[in-house]
Formats: C-alpha cells, structure tokens, sequence
C-alpha cells in the first residue's frame, strides 16, 4: 500500500470546544471586581469616661449639613454639591487671611521648617434620610479640595504635583508627601447622624 | 502526460481550524489573568456610586466584605435595604461576631491591616451605614473603604 500522500491533520475541533468549556468555566465563576474606593480611618470609639474633647471656635470649623432631601447646608447656607469644592478649598487655604475663615498657628513642618497651618476642621453631620450617593459625593468633593490644595503647594514647592509624589514610590518622596500633609492636614470629623428629616 | 494529471475535482481546500483553540485560548488567558475568582453570591443589589478620588484596594486577602443594599428577591425579601456577610442576610448585631471570626482566621500582624470594604448600594440611606460604621469601630475595624466606581471628571 503506497504510503499516505498527505499526514493526516489533527482535528483541530475538539481543542476548541476543550478550550470553551475552559473559558465558559471561568466566566461563570470570576468577576472582573476590581476594588476601588474612598479609603478612610474612622475615629476610635469613646470611651464612657473619657473628657469631652476641647472646643473649637466657630470660625475654624467648616459645617456641612446634609438633611434627607439630599440638600447641603454648607456654613448656615443652601449650596449646591458642585460648589462645595471651592468653598472647601477656599476655607482651608483661607489665602486672604479673612476673619471668619480659619486661624493659623505657627508650627514645625518637615522639610518647610516653620509655616504657618491653618486650624481648619471640616464638620460633617448628615441625617439617617441622606442618601449614601450623596455622602460619598460630599467625601469626594472634600477629598478633592485637600488634594487639589496639596497639588498646587507640591508644584509650587517641589516643582511636581503631590499626586505624582505618591505614585511614584520613592524612599525620597516619604518626607516630601508628610511634608504636604503637614501644611495641609486633612481633619474631616463626622457626626453621629440624626434622625430629623428634610 | 499521465504522470502530471491534474487533480480532477474543483473543489476548495477545506479551511484550516487549526488556529480556532489558539483565538480560544488567547480570550481563556485574557479572563484568567483579569478576574478574579468570585467568592461569594451576591443577594443585595449593590449599584456603587461614582468618584474621583478613589485608591485601589491593594491585598484582596486583607479584605473583608459588607454588602447592603435591596434585596435581589424583593418578592420574598422586600425592598428595605439589607446587609450581606459572606453570603448570607445579616443584621448589625451580625456584624462584631464577622469581624471577629475573620480576624481569628489571620495571623496576628495582620490584624492592623484588614481593611473592611463597605459596597453598598447609592439609593442606601445613611441610617443603616452609620450603624455599621459604629459597630466596626465598637471593634476596632477601623479601616475601611468605601466601594465606588471610577469617574474620570477631566
């Protein structure tokens, strides 16, 4: 018998349905989650016989309201979500040095020696009726005006954003990132919500 | 002239699929390496909200899950929103004992490093978030992350 003129092909389609039963397998049982969020540190919890803590003046605190209709009450006033950021950033930095607007102190910062720090603490008090998209867009807009602020001081500075400084990793970023957080420390307390309503 | 006979059928030669596993396997590799493998069954519709300054959450072994949110089967479940705990409804009460057995599951060390991930749905009310936070920090879970999707606003 003369020898087969052509070798004979592998069947090549039963490979295929191994390989989607493969990827049928891991379809079915994987998600694509990738983590992302707003990362925060909540307070310790109170002690009973622990001291209240000091009061703060009124013109260093910012106050943010967020009643159950999803309205803000930034400061005894209705402001929407999208000028909340300014506001922030404009109590924080508080470039003009206004009177209502918070006070500085004289502190030692890395790598800055001694600079003035603003005194600013940001208040968040919400309602049991807030929506949870409103607390995180509020987060988000609160965030946004430290890093903003932390951005403008590390260009002016280092020459380089802050948000460059901490994706890069360097061991010699370390002093500069505390640095900026020196100046700018992002002190957002939250109130236990109440239950009033709109 | 008989040695040079031409094939007589004008047939095409049938299309190789040879290279059909290969595509398959390419897409298989694509999903393994970009997935992960999900652990539990979602019972709560959780439809995240959107942010800009959101960090990614580095060690998925590091983290523990709280889910709220309606319910998938509002027929039987109703529409309040409820907590999830590994796969099962939950109430706050629920909450000190998860995070203790998960903590007893690590090695000492890492107790500081858990980070509790919060994934819970944007019509959520406040109420029902504020009552976990405060048991997480009745139990020292102290840090957590709020679970959003990403918004590119620039």
């Amino acid at each position: 018998m003369a020898g087969r003129r052509l070798s004979q092909e592998i069947n090549a389609g039963s490979m295929a349905d191994i390989a989607f039963l493969l990827l049928v397998f891991f379809l079915v049982t994987t998600t694509m989650d990738a983590s992302w969020g707003l990362s925060r540190k909540l307070p310790p919890p109170i002690l009973e016989n622990q001291p209240p803590p000091p009061p703060i003046k009124d013109r260093n605190v910012f106050v943010v309201l967020a009643n159950a209709n999803d309205q803000l009450l930034v400061e005894g006033e209705l402001m929407d979500i999208s000028e909340l950021r300014e506001a922030a950033k404009e109590f924080i930095a508080n470039p003009q040095r206004k009177d209502n607007l918070p006070e500085f102190k004289i502190s030692d910062v890395p790598l800055f020696g001694q600079m003035e720090v603003s005194k600013q603490v940001i208040s968040l008090q919400n309602d049991r009726g807030t929506s949870y998209n409103l607390y995180i867009q509020v987060q988000n807009e609160l965030a946004a005006a430290y890093t903003e602020l932390r951005n403008d001081l590390a260009e002016q500075k280092f020459g380089i954003s802050y948000q460059k400084l901490i994706d890069e990793d360097k061991p010699s970023n370390k002093q500069k990132i505390k640095a900026i957080r020196g100046v700018y420390p992002q002190r957002i307390s939250e109130a236990e919500p109440k239950n009033v309503g709109g | 002239m008989s040695r040079f006979r031409k094939k007589g059928n004008k047939e095409t030669p049938p299309v190789s699929t040879a290279s059909l596993p290969d595509i398959v396997f390419m897409l298989l590799f694509f999903f393994m390496v970009t997935t992960v493998m999900r652990e539990i069954e979602l019972k709560v519709k959780v439809n995240q909200p959107e942010a800009t300054e959101i960090q990614k959450l580095e060690n998925r072994a590091l983290v523990d899950y709280i889910y709220i949110g309606e319910p998938m089967n509002t027929a039987l479940y109703g529409t309040v929103p409820k907590i999830q705990l590994d796969d099962a409804f939950a109430t706050v009460e629920d909450i000190q004992p998860f995070v203790i057995k998960h903590r007893s599951e690590r090695d000492e060390q890492e107790h500081g490093l858990v980070t509790t991930s919060l994934k819970v749905d944007s019509e959520a009310k406040m109420g029902i978030v504020s009552d976990v936070k405060q048991e997480l920090r009745k139990i020292q879970a102290l840090k957590i992350n709020y679970s959003t999707r990403e918004r590119n606003d620039k």
